[in-house]
């Protein structure tokens, strides 16, 4: 059993002598779950592509990338470890894999929608398969694409604190923390959840923005 | 030995598959999924009857849309571990309530937000016919808003039964429970010397949840009322 603790719910004190820490976690935070998005993104738009092509394959990539999607963090990092230690590689490739199932169904879903006319006009003006689909497809898509992004970086966010367990974790690394010594330390607790809760509010919010401003003609898209 | 080799030797440990003692994988098993059920009863019986009502007459909109955002955002690693803390402090016992307290918390904004969706995409044609033929609002509710909202109900129990399972794995490090999450704690905590356990623990706990997977699904396909239309039923079967 732990120590009895006697120290005051919150220390500004703490968060005034950890600034330098924290804001070092925070970059860690922010740069795991943009790798794991931008593998995500790349993985899925690949399973996008190749699902689109072929019917057959949407559902087996579905039914794949739901399998992942079902897998305990905890689990996955604990099969990983064996192979790639205590690793940035460890933390990175469960996060990556979390993203996908909802990646590919919103990618598929958004290009699905994109009206056949328009597809119609690109051909009949030349266009070919791959520049239909990067100038007309993708960016007609990209509402339903972002509203993905946006759960799946938000979800991202709030995983990543589950990668202290193997050393990591970003702003997560002060929730482990905070009960490692012999007296908790709540500071670092609450620090580690309010700023992870603000990071993904923030992300989330960015994303928004970021889609009014490249796909304005679409205002009303829900996640 | 290798990797493969100490986790072959650990799954063939004493008492490994024993039903009472605690090292065993079965008595984990039972642990884990009876924590996940346990919290997931205690949320559907907190979520559902205050969700039914504010979808019945149309209120909470906004609540039911924000309750889902910011559940996702916060970290169920983060809850956990503030829980166990206040309970500490508080000098509860620190082994049980924490994690409940944690995970309820963590499945109530998927029960909510998919009860109140499901009642409020009930046909509004059935819920008139229903008043017409005399049907009080209570009636309504239980009778035709309740069961019509089914399938979406059990997509989030679901969701949520999926995350406790995950969660109540990572609970394994404040608590004594944990379920199979011990097996990975424990291994962590022993570095190299640990990966046979790890590894084990890893498998245990992911089959797990592959199989509470493959069970809603079954239990899902059996709970749709037989009103439903086929469309309905597929929509449902398939959704996550």
């Amino acid at each position: 059993m732990l120590a009895e603790s006697n120290r005051p719910i919150f220390e500004w004190r703490w968060v005034e002598r950890n600034a330098h820490n924290i804001v070092q976690r925070l970059g860690e935070h922010l740069s795991l779950t943009a790798s794991a998005l931008a593998i995500g993104l790349a993985v899925s738009i690949g399973l996008a592509v190749l699902s689109l092509r072929w019917r057959w394959f949407y559902s087996f990539a579905i039914a794949g990338t739901g399998v992942l999607y079902v897998i305990p963090s905890l689990g996955a990092f604990a099969l990983l470890v064996p192979f790639f230690g205590l690793s940035f590689t460890t933390a990175v490739i469960p996060l990556a894999t979390y993203t996908l199932l909802i990646l590919l169904r919103n990618i598929v879903t958004g290009i699905e929608q994109v009206p056949g006319e328009v597809r119609e006009a690109a051909v009949g003006m030349g266009f070919t398969r791959l520049r239909l689909l990067l100038t007309v497809e993708l960016p007609l898509a990209l509402p339903v694409v972002i509203a993905g992004l946006r759960v799946a970086a938000v979800t991202t966010i709030g995983l990543v604190t589950v990668t202290s367990m193997l050393g990591m974790g970003g702003l997560g690394y002060f929730i482990r923390q905070g009960i490692q010594t012999t007296t908790p330390n709540p500071t670092a607790i609450i620090v580690g959840i309010v700023l992870s809760i603000a990071l993904a509010v923030l992300v989330d919010f960015l994303l928004w923005l970021s889609e009014r401003a490249l796909a304005p003609w679409a205002r009303k898209v829900r996640a | 030995m290798n990797v493969w080799e100490q986790t072959w030797a650990w799954f063939g440990e004493p008492d490994r598959w024993s039903w009472t003692n605690s090292t065993g994988i079965p008595y984990r098993t039972l642990q884990h999924l009876g924590f996940s059920a346990l919290s997931l009863v205690v949320a559907v019986v907190l979520t559902i009857p205050p969700a039914l009502w504010l979808a019945h007459y149309r209120r909470g909109a906004f609540l039911a849309s924000t309750v889902v955002n910011l559940g996702r955002a916060i970290p169920s690693f983060g809850l956990i571990i503030l829980f166990w803390f206040l309970a500490s402090r508080w000098e509860l016992n620190t082994s049980f309530w924490p994690l409940l307290i944690a995970l309820v918390a963590l499945a109530l904004p998927p029960m909510f937000t998919n009860t109140y969706a499901g009642v409020v995409s009930v046909d509004r044609g059935a819920v008139d016919a229903a008043r017409g033929t005399g049907h009080t609002e209570t009636q309504i509710m239980l009778r035709i808003e309740l069961p019509l909202a089914l399938p979406v109900i059990l997509a989030g129990a679901r969701v949520a039964f999926l995350q406790l399972v995950a969660t109540v794995a990572i609970g394994a490090i404040v608590n004594d429970g944990g379920g199979l999450g011990r097996y990975i704690v424990d291994g962590f905590a022993q570095g190299a010397g640990g990966y046979g356990e790890i590894l084990g623990g890893g498998l245990a706990v992911v089959v797990l949840a592959l199989l509470c997977e493959g069970a809603f699904s079954l239990i899902t396909r059996f709970a749709l009322p037989r009103g439903l239309s086929p469309a309905t039923r597929s929509r449902a079967l398939v959704s996550r």
